[in-house]
């Protein structure tokens, strides 16, 4: 069971704000395989949220493709209807996001919501979805799960909270789990036991999970692969193992020297990528790390990098990703 | 929860308690002997002054406020000066034609309104969005009583199609139908405007919420979301708003009455104070303030028993 249960390419999209377009994404390709937790990694801004609700079919209204495919199931997501984006939702591919306090309806017990999102089944009735509810929330470790399925989400703590919310992605048992930002509102113990939890069901039901995050701790506690975007593009991807050890991407680098939880000793200055993220209405020429690279030259300026191939299934889109650093 | 409700009640008689002092005091101020109203100008001296120790006017006028109070309590609203007849059973007779009229002019704006303002909302900037704005803007600016003369000039002079006066024959609850057609519609035609753009807009504010997003991620309907998800939310300010319409039904219902020569509070009320039959005014107002009183906490329990983040602040 190695096949590729989604795949993303060339993706590209634009955000409409009435003066010039915000080229939100750019030539976005990835595939997620089969049972697999591939991490998206990126500061905020650099399009891994869109990315997400791109693969579910709930852009903005004021984002316009250009170009790609979303392929699930041999079909393109992005050419499906609204009905047959709705049967895929929720069902085949579900997702998961930040702060369930305010991703999850106020006024809805979390039985009713439960029970809601088991639209695609026709056949059960409401004592067999009740208890399929009940068992979902019982499995990802909330006491006495039947009676709470009479509480509204604002009674529950906030890690019992992303617990619900987990349970409602994976109680249909889907082929892919979008996770956007799951573990953010969530101190380290909770984030830890979070992450277990998602590795746990992930082996249970077999699904992939679209993992996005822009901690890298979590990214490397969980993920098998991981994607690092700047700015709309995608500058490196590969093994878990392979970017951490060997990050080929200037950009890479300084995320992981940047995370404070790496920095080996108390030190009174934090490391920080100089610079801001450029301007997405109007995309620089060249590299788009360029202006914040320690590693940049002349030809960073004037010509877009490709992407590279640095060692089988690692690839960096850097003019020295071989290479590394110039003199 | 019962504390709540407990509390909202006595806020309400605080304010039926301040309004009895307020018009206690109104009415002492009007110039106008009430004796000299009762008796006709040709009475004499001593006569006055027999129904005038008779009302207890010669009293202080703090005893008189005791005595109106303590009538209140027992439900007395004093006598009709003209008719000798207790003012409350007039009340009584009256109050229902006055219900029946808001409630048919704001039942019909709801029913109008409401979902008008669901349709503008998710179909925003669409041809009917734009259309409702307009319309909305103009009836809301248009008073009731202006309404009302237009649309029996329309309907019952140019077209002849509806009655112009009265509530109907008592026991025919048809002709009483086709006589509320009018008034209810002048008095909920601006109604209808309001309503559907804060629907328009405490919807548009919920659609936007993320938990709208979860639900479409999940795959539901959109008339399903709307239904259960945002719906339930976008309508709380509109009914704390429906308790205040219920208000200003309340003083335009004294217009449309008054134009469509209709029986209820309204026109009761205008009729007493023009002849200063002061006991009538007196109970009129009292009821209508009463009403009022009353549709506030009910607002508010209403909206405590919807939205379950209220119920567990309380």
């Amino acid at each position: 069971m190695t096949g590729r249960v989604l795949e993303i390419e060339d993706f590209s999209l634009i955000f409409e704000t009435g003066g010039a377009p915000v080229r939100a994404l750019r030539n976005v390709t990835l595939s997620v395989p089969q049972r697999e937790i591939v991490g998206i990694v990126g500061e905020s801004g650099s399009g891994k949220s869109t990315l997400a609700l791109a693969v579910i079919g709930l852009l903005a209204a004021n984002a316009r493709i250009l170009s790609g495919q979303v392929i699930f199931d041999g079909r393109d997501l992005l050419t499906l209807d609204e009905d047959a984006m709705r049967s895929i939702r929720g069902k085949r591919i579900a997702m998961v996001f930040q702060d369930p306090m305010t991703s999850l309806n106020p006024v809805r017990t979390v039985g009713q919501q439960m029970l809601d999102i088991q639209h695609h089944d026709r056949e059960s009735g409401t004592e067999v979805k009740r208890r399929k509810a009940a068992e979902a929330l019982a499995r990802v470790g909330i006491p006495d799960a039947a009676q709470q399925l009479d509480n509204y989400i604002f009674q529950f703590s906030g890690g019992m909270r992303q617990r619900i919310a987990i349970a409602m992605g994976m109680m249909q048992k889907p082929e892919v789990l979008v996770a956007d930002e799951v573990t953010t509102a969530l101190d380290v113990t909770l984030e830890s036991q979070i992450l277990y939890l998602l590795r746990e069901l992930r082996d249970e039901i077999g699904c992939s999970i679209l993992f996005i995050s822009h901690n890298l701790g979590a990214v490397a506690e969980i993920c098998d692969r991981v994607v690092v975007l700047y700015a709309g593009e995608l500058v490196e991807q590969g093994l878990i193992a392979d970017i951490f050890a060997n990050p080929r991407h200037p950009y890479t680098r300084a995320l992981i020297a940047c995370d404070p939880a790496r920095i080996p000793e108390a030190t009174r200055e934090l490391p920080v990528i100089a610079g801001d993220v450029p301007n997405l209405a109007a995309i620089p020429k060249g590299c788009i790390f360029a202006t914040r690279c320690s590693w940049a030259r002349d030809i960073c300026a004037v010509e877009a990098p490709p992407m590279v191939e640095t060692e089988p299934g690692h690839f960096a889109r850097c003019h020295f990703a071989k290479a590394g650093p110039q003199q | 929860m019962l504390f709540y409700a407990i509390q909202r009640i006595g806020l309400s008689i605080l304010i039926l308690i301040t309004s009895m002092v307020m018009l206690f005091t109104a009415l002492k101020l009007i110039p106008g002997d009430p004796a000299t109203i009762m008796l006709g100008s040709r009475a004499n001296a001593e006569m006055k002054a027999r129904i005038t120790e008779q009302l207890g006017l010669n009293d202080p006028v703090i005893v008189q406020l005791g005595t109106f109070f303590g009538r209140l309590l027992q439900g007395n609203l004093g006598t009709d000066l003209w008719s000798q007849r207790p003012v409350s059973q007039i009340v009584m007779e009256n109050l229902p034609y006055t219900l029946t009229l808001i409630a048919a002019g704001l039942g019909w704006a709801m029913l109008i309104g409401i979902p008008l303002g669901c349709y503008s909302a998710v179909r925003r900037n669409s041809f009917v969005d734009r259309l409702t704005g307009i319309i909305s803007v103009a009836t809301i600016s248009i008073p009731s009583f202006v309404v009302a003369i237009y649309a029996v000039l329309l309907f019952s002079i140019q077209l002849g199609w509806l009655p112009v006066l009265g509530a109907g024959d008592k026991g025919d609850w048809k002709d009483q139908a086709i006589h509320l057609l009018m008034p209810a519609f002048a008095l909920g035609l601006g109604w209808v405007g309001y309503l559907s753009r804060i629907v328009r807009a405490s919807m548009l504010e919920v659609m936007g919420e993320n938990h709208i997003r979860t639900a479409r991620a999940f795959g539901l309907t959109e008339f399903q979301i709307i239904k259960s998800y945002a719906l339930r939310i976008a309508i709380l300010p509109t009914i704390t708003l429906l308790a205040v319409a219920v208000g200003g039904l309340l003083s335009s219902a004294v217009f449309v009455e008054a134009i469509f020569a209709r029986p209820g509070i309204g026109k009761l009320i205008v009729d007493a104070a023009s002849m200063r039959n002061f006991p009538v005014v007196q109970g009129g107002v009292l009821t209508t303030v009463f009403l009022f009183a009353l549709t506030m906490p009910l607002a508010d329990l209403l909206v405590a028993c919807l939205d379950p983040r209220v119920r567990a602040t309380l």
